[in-house]
């Protein structure tokens, strides 16, 4: 079956990788220390300035930890696979070697994503998670299979958001060749903005940020109902639960845009 | 059938006009404006299997345009082209597993890699069933002799090493069509008669068709029976090699070793071209005059201690051919 | 003056470098845009939840947010690649040949790398934010004005105090390569460590009471903390003073500390080959 071939050449992909990286030990190590400490000076930020206000209008520290926590550790996932993307100009557009990947029977897309598995991105991973156990602990959350499972269709829908995101960063490749960090606005930004509560912002931000690129789908609204509180902004518990979803229909429209790309890059030629 | 079918393959490039200045960078945000550049203009040709064609041309006369198109990574602007009865773009994941690729200046082994695990992925990468993988690496390990540096990383390897390398790595999965891109560029003689056996058994033993693109002549004259030659976006000449030189020039030369290096040589028939003390390298039309009564003129005349009838260099001839076409090699 | 000819030949030829970089340096402000205006949203809705006198006003920290923004770039976020790349491949043995002062040279190198990308991003963000905001309605959310020209000044001079300050870390970082040839240690936790305790997390202020006269005492707080919040009138002038001062005696520190290490690490390199 294909997609079975096309995990065992991925995972081919990403024995390598790690073999690769775990040669220089000491390195990683710091690398992932470096990673876990840059982000996780983040919650130090949240947790000072609830110890300052106590309060964020409805959202306790615990609940806000939870969005915390699921976002890193959503991103971290997505972020592993995107070297291959976010270096796409530099590495493979600008030397020639994407014609490579053409000339070999397989989908794009999988090979690179199988450049490199970004250990390092663990320490954003173990931070996130950190903060996410002690949050539930603190918050005594009723863990029904119902919002396991919710959790984990978060952590999937986040990452092909992400993934999608990271993608569409590499597909500007095809037209200039210099990186756009504007993307990072997205998916950086992103993260910071979905640290907190989606509630606390500005209608517009909101607004952008559910129907255009779905972070508040992938982050806000499951998160709520994981929490099994009402929703400030009056969403229903279906739609929370179903609303990861839209990450997972993002990637395909991301998808659908690389194939575009790859069109313009096969009639233009390098 | 044949294995290659093109007709009327046309490839115009539209690229944006630069302009010059910060205004001008301003304006272009705007405004672009476009201008043409025609690549092919319309070329045909068909490719049998187990055939061993050169394909030549100066520098931006759309060799690598032509390759790029026949491969399926270039989609042309009108024509049609067939390769193994597909077409190459709008196939591109059948098309690919069909073919082998070997571009001389890049590798597409991993640099890090030893060479054996290079050959380990592409097998799951090209879903090469273990048995045949077994058999093809081995074979074509031993007929390049890659025994010495299979485990040694590729970022090690000289440049021959690479380059049989690469070759393997192109035939792992027992495609029936081989396109060569510089194959022999930079390599030593050594490495360079390796490749060249290599590539006349891989045509004439397993019967694989080879497409060669390549700027030295030895190549082709080692190798192809049939030799294209692509000018201005337009075939020039197909054919053999022989037919080739007869579209530039019938001349032949006639070295001559007099015993005497006193003595001139005054044929009307023939022009010196050189002379290097006893050797005189004389030009002649065998239209008007056959190689053999020359010589018999000028033995009657001059006592010759050795001479050779031989084609002008093909590097003259194509260079003649270029000439003929705009652009002049660098 | 002559005697600085060749420092300042320097600094200018990295400027004209680095602001070659113009398609990258509009999407980083499109970047700091939007990375201002959620902090911003967030610390407001802090603001807006809870009723008791904090430390520093709303106003004061959406100032604090929009000059973080605009001189993001000259936080000591990370070691000099150039330098780096010396140091792996062993030419930085031929920097010691040259008749300049070696610390000097690299620290005016180091200066203008820290600051060059701050000019491109600072003076659009700066006047986006102080200007464009009010006219969109958006006035509350603006940058305001320093209360008084007194504090404008002052904030001018703890500017280059930081960007002295900024540039002896980054030296100490870079240094400290001379030991660790794999730049591993020093330069992944410093960027953490930095952004802690400059107050590029939150303005150190907002931190506990408790961990305050901690905070006080930490040369990072010259690098965002003590400029933007003279900026703000937060520090009013008289104490701001004394933090400019407070800021000169650290970068003293670090630069002879620096040089200290540097004439260290050198030797090492000679004594060793490199």
């Amino acid at each position: 079956m294909a997609i079975g071939e096309d995990l065992k050449l991925y995972w081919l992909y990403v024995k390598l990788s790690v073999r690769a990286q775990l040669q220089y030990r000491a390195a990683f190590l710091l690398a992932a220390l470096g990673q876990f400490l840059i982000t996780g000076v983040e919650f130090l930020g949240v947790w000072a300035l609830f110890e300052r206000f106590g309060r964020l209008h409805s959202w306790s520290l615990p609940e806000v930890a939870v969005f915390y926590g699921l976002v890193n550790c959503t991103f971290a996932c997505a972020d592993a696979l995107s070297r291959g993307f976010d270096q796409f100009g530099v590495l493979y557009i600008k030397t020639g070697h994407f014609d490579r990947l053409l000339l070999r029977p397989r989908s794009t897309i999988l090979q690179l994503a199988g450049h490199e598995l970004a250990l390092r991105r663990i320490g954003r991973f173990v931070q996130g998670l950190i903060v996410l156990v002690w949050a539930a602990s603190v918050l005594n959350v009723e863990w029904s299979f119902a919002r396991v499972s919710l959790v984990l269709f978060t952590i999937l829908g986040g990452a092909c958001l992400f993934f999608g995101l990271i993608i569409v960063q590499a597909t500007l490749a095809f037209w200039t060749t210099e990186t756009l960090e504007i993307m990072n606005t997205l998916t950086y930004g992103g993260v910071e903005a979905a640290q907190y509560p989606m509630a606390i912002y500005h209608i517009a931000f909101r607004r952008f940020f559910t129907f255009v690129v779905p972070l508040a789908c992938v982050s806000y609204f499951p998160v709520v109902g994981v929490l099994g509180i009402a929703d400030p902004l009056g969403s229903p518990r279906w739609f929370q639960y179903l609303a990861p979803a839209s990450g997972i229909l993002f990637l395909s429209a991301c998808l659908v845009l690389w194939q575009w790309g790859i069109k313009h890059y096969t009639s233009t030629g390098s | 059938m044949a294995q290659i079918l093109v007709e009327n393959l046309t490839k115009t490039f539209r690229v944006a006009k630069r302009q010059a200045g910060l205004w001008g960078a301003v304006t272009g945000l705007v405004h672009r404006t476009y201008h043409d550049i025609p690549a092919l203009a319309g070329i045909d040709f068909t490719i049998e299997e187990s055939e061993l064609v050169g394909y030549i041309g100066p520098n931006g006369a759309g060799k690598s345009t032509t390759v790029k198109i026949l491969s399926g990574i270039l989609v042309p602007t009108a024509g049609r082209c067939e390769v193994n009865g597909v077409t190459p773009w709008t196939n591109r994941l059948q098309h690919v597993q069909s073919i082998g690729v070997v571009f001389g200046q890049r590798t597409q082994l991993w640099w890090d890699l030893p060479v054996i695990e290079s050959f380990e992925v592409l097998r799951a990468i090209y879903r090469i069933p273990a048995a045949v993988f077994r058999k093809n690496s081995a074979r074509l390990i031993e007929r390049l002799q890659l025994q010495d540096f299979l485990d040694i990383p590729v970022r090690q390897l000289s440049l021959g090493q690479r380059m049989r390398s690469d070759l393997a790595a192109a035939l792992l999965h027992g495609p029936r069509l081989l396109f060569l891109d510089e194959p022999t560029i930079g390599l030593d003689a050594v490495s360079k008669l390796a490749v060249r056996d290599f590539i006349k058994m891989l045509n004439r033993d397993d019967g694989v068709t080879v497409i060669l693109t390549t700027h030295d002549m030895d190549d082709i004259e080692a190798l192809c029976q049939r030799v294209m030659v692509i000018g201005g976006g337009k075939i020039v000449s197909d054919g053999s090699l022989a037919a080739l030189r007869a579209t530039v020039s019938h001349e032949r030369r006639l070295i001559v070793d007099l015993v005497n290096a006193q003595e001139v040589i005054e044929e009307p028939a023939a022009r010196m071209v050189e002379r290097h003390g006893r050797r005189v390298e004389l030009a002649f039309d065998p239209r008007e005059v056959s190689p053999a009564q020359l010589i018999s003129r000028i033995a009657a005349k001059h006592a010759i201690q050795d001479l050779f009838v031989e084609h002008p260099p093909i590097e003259r001839i194509i260079a003649d051919l270029y000439a003929k076409h705009g652009e002049l090699e660098a | 003056m002559k005697r600085f000819l060749p420092y300042m030949a320097v600094v200018s030829a990295r400027y004209r470098m680095l602001l070659q970089y113009r398609a990258a340096a509009f999407a980083g402000l499109v970047t700091q845009c939007f990375w201002g205006a959620i902090r911003l949203m967030i610390v407001a809705a802090f603001y807006a939840a809870s009723a008791p006198a904090q430390p520093m006003s709303l106003l004061e920290v959406v100032a604090y947010i929009w000059l973080g923004q605009a001189f993001f770039g000259m936080l000591p976020w990370n070691i000099d690649e150039e330098f780096a790349q010396k140091v792996r491949d062993g030419s930085v043995a031929y920097d010691l040949l040259r008749p300049v002062d070696l610390y000097a040279f690299w620290y005016s190198h180091t200066l203008a790398y820290r600051t060059a990308p701050t000019t491109l991003r600072a003076i659009p963000l700066g006047c986006l934010a102080m200007l464009v905001l009010p006219r969109l309605g958006l006035a509350e959310w603006a940058l305001g004005a320093p209360p008084s020209w007194v504090s404008g000044v002052l904030f001018s001079v703890s500017l280059i105090g930081a960007a002295a300050l900024s540039t002896a870390i980054t030296m100490l970082t870079n240094i400290s390569l001379l030991w660790t040839i794999s730049a591993a240690g020093m330069d992944r936790i410093m960027p953490a460590v930095v952004t802690v305790f400059a107050g590029m997390v939150i303005p150190l202020p907002l931190f506990p009471d408790w961990v305050q006269p901690f905070l006080r005492l930490q040369p990072f707080r010259g690098l965002v903390d003590v400029p933007f919040r003279i900026y703000s009138g937060n520090i009013p002038p008289t104490v701001a003073l004394l933090e400019i001062v407070s800021q000169g005696v650290w970068v003293g520190c670090l630069v002879w500390l620096g040089r200290v290490l540097l004439a260290r690490g050198t030797r090492k390199l000679v004594v060793q080959g490199g």
